[in-house]
């Protein structure tokens, strides 16, 4: 044991941990809930946390969801909005009753555990947002049950409003009813986009044709049956839609080499994908893998749902997305009793753990070949070039020609002209590498309308399977916060003292001409002869 | 099996061992550059960009190099001239004013602000700014942009990059290093470069160097792109960092976490919540941006020597070995790096700068427990003070 510390390091310095709860669980939808609710069940204190409903201006960046910008004006009325998302699901006025601590409008924009490079935290803590507010909240386990969300695809005009991801379009519609759509064109025929096309005609919505690149449905036959009705273009791409002011009006489909068809509609539902909502996880450093027949890169879990951090659980659709589980949410919700029946356990709660075989069927489709297709058809031989990157503005080709972003004004006669893999070498190309250098996925939307499509990009151009593509990381804050709101306001009084700007090291600024023959500890500069410098 | 070596082989794909590359290709050498993973990936890609180290024996060849780095590489740098430090109380008033003495002594120049001038050079800043300095030298630059630009520049010059190759250990005969195994092969070199940042100590131990160092992590935050200031390269409150030509505020600073690396890996770079700290300055240091979001947080590693100076030396044994640690201030120096570095491997000697203050064997006299002694140990092998 060292008997003295760098005070410029974090050695001694406390975090202000405003709350404490024994478990923290994150998503109220069926997984989440059904965790808090066994886990209070056995006396344990639980925090359950939903950022539902978002603010309205989060809403326009498209976080969480690819919201589109197709949602009522009511959507500004916070009030309403969170009566409505309580209304709707019985099982959180449940909670109130079990004794859960249900904290709604409250987003977890961070969760950090000490690890191999961290070691100054009290123990497992969470970042919360309430809106106005950002705390530390300091939990002895983490349950995360952060959902899915859709993946984007770009053509001419998915920028205009009314192009919106599938999963955002049910939530506007049965969690908040605010969804302003009338008529609806889906691309993708997955259980996941013909389970929620059924339940958005279930809600009053026209679905006038479902899309697919692929020659054949991918989804469930059974679902296809059901929805009979509803043409389905095979073998088709998106040319682009069409629309004014007021967002989409038309789409423009085709087959390869084909007639176009222009099918009028006020939005065009993303469903070519749905992705498990990895973000906390990743930035935490959980083990991630990449398993297509779960929905893509899932967290690395053992039977009771545990990830490779100690403490940290995942439960729900973020922890894996496949066929059986997008039919019947009773597989979320055992998922979530087995996560919190292990978490009540571990607190020393004496409880008999189930012995459940969990149900998994691998999708009855090659995942990676079909999202693949979808963006070589629509993203690559897109005319007119669209952003990939939305945030950034940056397209397909300048993506995979790695280009400078345009306002750097760097000449295009002095584009580099190699190949990806001569740019980057032989390995898989690296998407954080590609953001870095072209910004795409740098943006407020942090990647979440991009990041899927700009692997498929890489795989294709690099000529290398999607499954080889490494993960773009994700960081914290999870969710933008304002400066301000995430500004420590209890900074502990060393950590005020001691502050730095960089390491804090006299002799680093001792100026080489004065720089003595023989360094050592004894000798060394102190603070007043050596003031730091930038 | 033993692959095509090289001349020269550089150990280590960040900044300072792609800028040595480049310097040695340009030059009409044999180079390849062998990284663990990909170029820039450490602390050469993620960093606040500055490029202003008054201190250093390489300032003037850093000063010298800057602005015509774009041209030279035939690549963008993002590099951008000046820098502005700005004071929120009277007390960093008189510190930062102190800081510039070495720069002014080696004849840059920089001017003493009011709160006004400021505020008109850096808009976002608010009232509660009471003055600041603007630096008629310095600058700042995209890390990992300038660091690919190094690897694709050498590469045109006929340099090689080998990305994901792991340095297994040398070979060594009549004093000298002749071959560089690896996981991917073992290649024959005449002169061997160690760039490998936290690597180095490890590295340079088995060919019987002793390079004092502990890695640190260090973390940084960044806003959302706003509109762009006259000059970006500001820094003040306790912190460094700037405003990117894109526009967002990426700024770091505060407590470092100590490491113990044992061998060849690099721990996951976790953040933390550090980041809220650094948001309170940010605020701070830019009224006007207080409503400015948060969108990453991220950490890196970074290796520091005793003294927190570089250790840029060719060796007495082997004789045909350089090692170059930058100890945590590598990025701005690095177009004088390299230069220093393609000196001492071609000629022998640093042509253009006196690197005596450099030299490993100042640690000579260092006492033998001088990590307890800086207290240079991670946070759970520590007790309090």
């Amino acid at each position: 044991m060292s008997e003295f510390r760098d005070p410029k390091s974090v050695a001694g310095k406390q975090l202000p941990v405003a709350e404490t709860t024994q478990l923290l669980v994150i998503g109220a939808g069926p997984a989440g809930i059904a965790a808090a609710a066994e886990a209070a069940k056995h006396g344990i204190k639980v925090v359950l946390a939903d950022e539902n409903p978002v603010p309205v201006a989060a809403m326009g960046d498209d976080i969480p969801l690819h919201f589109g910008q197709r949602y009522g004006a009511a959507a500004r009325n916070r009030t309403a909005m969170l009566e409505a998302f309580i209304a709707r699901d019985p099982a959180i006025a449940a909670l109130f009753d079990a004794g859960v601590d249900v904290r709604l409008g409250t987003s977890v924009w961070g969760v950090y555990a000490n690890g191999p490079s961290v070691g100054w935290l009290p123990g497992p803590v969470a970042g919360l947002h309430d809106g106005e507010r950002s705390f530390m909240l300091g939990c002895e386990r983490v349950i995360v049950a952060a959902g899915r969300r859709d993946m984007g695809l770009a053509f001419p005009g998915w920028e205009l409003p009314g192009v919106l991801g599938i999963t955002a379009a049910e939530r506007l519609l049965h969690r908040f009813d605010v969804l302003e759509a009338r008529r609806v064109v889906v691309l993708g025929t997955s259980t996941e986009a013909l389970v929620a096309a059924r339940s958005l005609r279930a809600g009053g919505i026209e679905v006038a044709a479902l899309v697919e690149v692929a020659r054949q449905p991918v989804g469930p036959t059974e679902l296809l049956r059901e929805l009979a009705d509803i043409p389905i273009l095979c073998g088709h791409r998106v040319r682009r839609a069409e629309g004014g002011t007021d967002g989409v009006e038309a789409i423009v489909v085709a087959p390869e080499h084909g007639q176009e068809q222009r099918i009028a509609c006020d939005a065009i539902l993303l469903g070519i994908g749905v992705v498990p909502v990895i973000e906390l996880l990743d930035a935490l450093g959980c083990r991630i893998s990449y398993l297509p027949e779960r929905g893509g890169h899932v967290p690395v879990l053992d039977a009771a749902h545990r990830t490779s951090v100690a403490g940290i659980y995942a439960i729900g659709d973020c922890a894996g997305i496949w066929s059986a589980k997008t039919l019947d949410p009773d597989i979320a919700r055992a998922e979530g009793r087995r996560a919190a029946m292990d978490v009540v356990a571990s607190l020393g709660v004496a409880v008999e753990l189930p012995a459940e075989p969990r149900a998994f069927q691998p999708a009855s489709y090659d995942l990676d070949a079909y999202r693949l297709d979808w963006v070589r058809a629509t993203v690559i031989d897109a005319a007119g070039e669209p952003y990939v990157c939305q945030c950034e503005e940056v397209t397909a080709r300048e993506i995979l020609e790695l280009r400078p972003p345009r306002y750097l004004g760097w000449p295009d006669d002095r584009r580099n002209t190699r190949t990806l893999r001569q740019m980057l070498g032989e390995a898989p190309p690296n998407p954080d590498q590609v953001k870095r250098l072209t910004r795409a996925g740098m943006g407020v939307c942090q990647g979440r309308r991009c990041r899927e499509q700009v692997a498929a990009l890489l795989a294709l151009g690099a000529g290398v399977e999607l499954r080889h593509i490494p993960l773009a990381s994700h960081r914290a804050p999870v969710r933008p916060i304002p400066l301000r709101i995430a500004a420590e306001t209890q900074e502990a009084a060393e950590m005020t003292e001691h502050w730095d700007t960089w390491f804090g090291m006299p002799p680093q600024y001792v100026p080489h001409w004065e720089a003595p023959e023989f360094y050592t500890v004894a000798g060394r500069a102190t603070d007043d002869k050596a003031p730091d410098v930038e | 099996m033993t692959e095509r070596g090289a001349s020269a082989i550089i150990v280590g794909g960040g900044a300072t061992g792609l800028s040595a590359g480049w310097w040695l290709a340009r030059d009409g050498v044999d180079v390849l550059v062998i990284d663990k993973g990909i170029v820039g990936w450490e602390a050469s890609g993620r960093n606040g960009g500055g490029c202003t180290h008054p201190f250093s024996p390489l300032f003037q060849e850093e000063q010298r190099l800057w602005p015509m780095l774009d041209e030279l590489l035939g690549y963008p740098t993002e590099f951008r001239a000046q820098r502005i430090r700005l004071a929120l109380d009277e007390q960093q008033m008189r510190r930062y004013g102190q800081a510039r003495q070495h720069a002014v002594r080696q004849g840059f120049v920089s001017e003493q602000l009011d709160a006004q001038q400021v505020r008109a050079l850096v808009p976002l800043a608010g009232d509660n700014v009471v003055g600041g300095y603007l630096h008629r030298f310095g600058g700042h630059a995209n890390p990992q942009r300038t660091v690919q630009a190094y690897a694709w520049a050498m590469q045109d010059h006929g340099g090689r990059v080998l990305q994901h190759t792991t340095v297994l250990g040398f070979s060594t005969a009549g004093g000298k290093v002749t071959e560089v195994r690896t996981d991917r092969g073992d290649f024959g070199c005449d002169t061997l470069v160690i760039a490998a940042g936290p690597q180095i100590n490890h590295l340079a131990a088995s060919l019987g160097v002793r390079v004092p160092m502990v890695a640190a992590r260090a973390e940084m935050i960044v806003t959302e792109p706003l509109p762009l200031m006259p000059i970006g390269g500001v820094d003040g409150n306790g912190l460094y960092g700037r405003q990117t030509q894109r526009g967002n505020l990426a700024y770091g600073g505060g407590p470092h976490e100590w490491l113990e690396i044992d061998d060849n890996t690099v721990p996951h770079r976790s953040s933390t919540p550090l980041m809220r700290n650094i948001a309170a300055r940010v605020a701070e240091l830019f009224a006007r941006a207080a409503h400015a979001r948060v969108i990453r947080s991220w950490a890196g590693i970074i290796e520091n020597t005793p003294d927190g100076r570089p250790v840029i030396e060719r060796m007495a044994s082997p004789d045909n070995l350089v090692v170059a640690t930058l100890s945590s201030i590598g990025f701005g120096l690095s177009p004088a790096t390299g230069h220093a570095v393609r000196d001492l491997v071609v000629d022998g000697v640093c042509g253009f700068a006196d690197l005596g203050s450099l030299r490993l064997s100042r640690f000579d006299r260092l006492e033998r427990d001088w990590i307890d002694l800086q207290g240079w140990r991670p946070p759970s092998r520590q007790v309090a003070s």
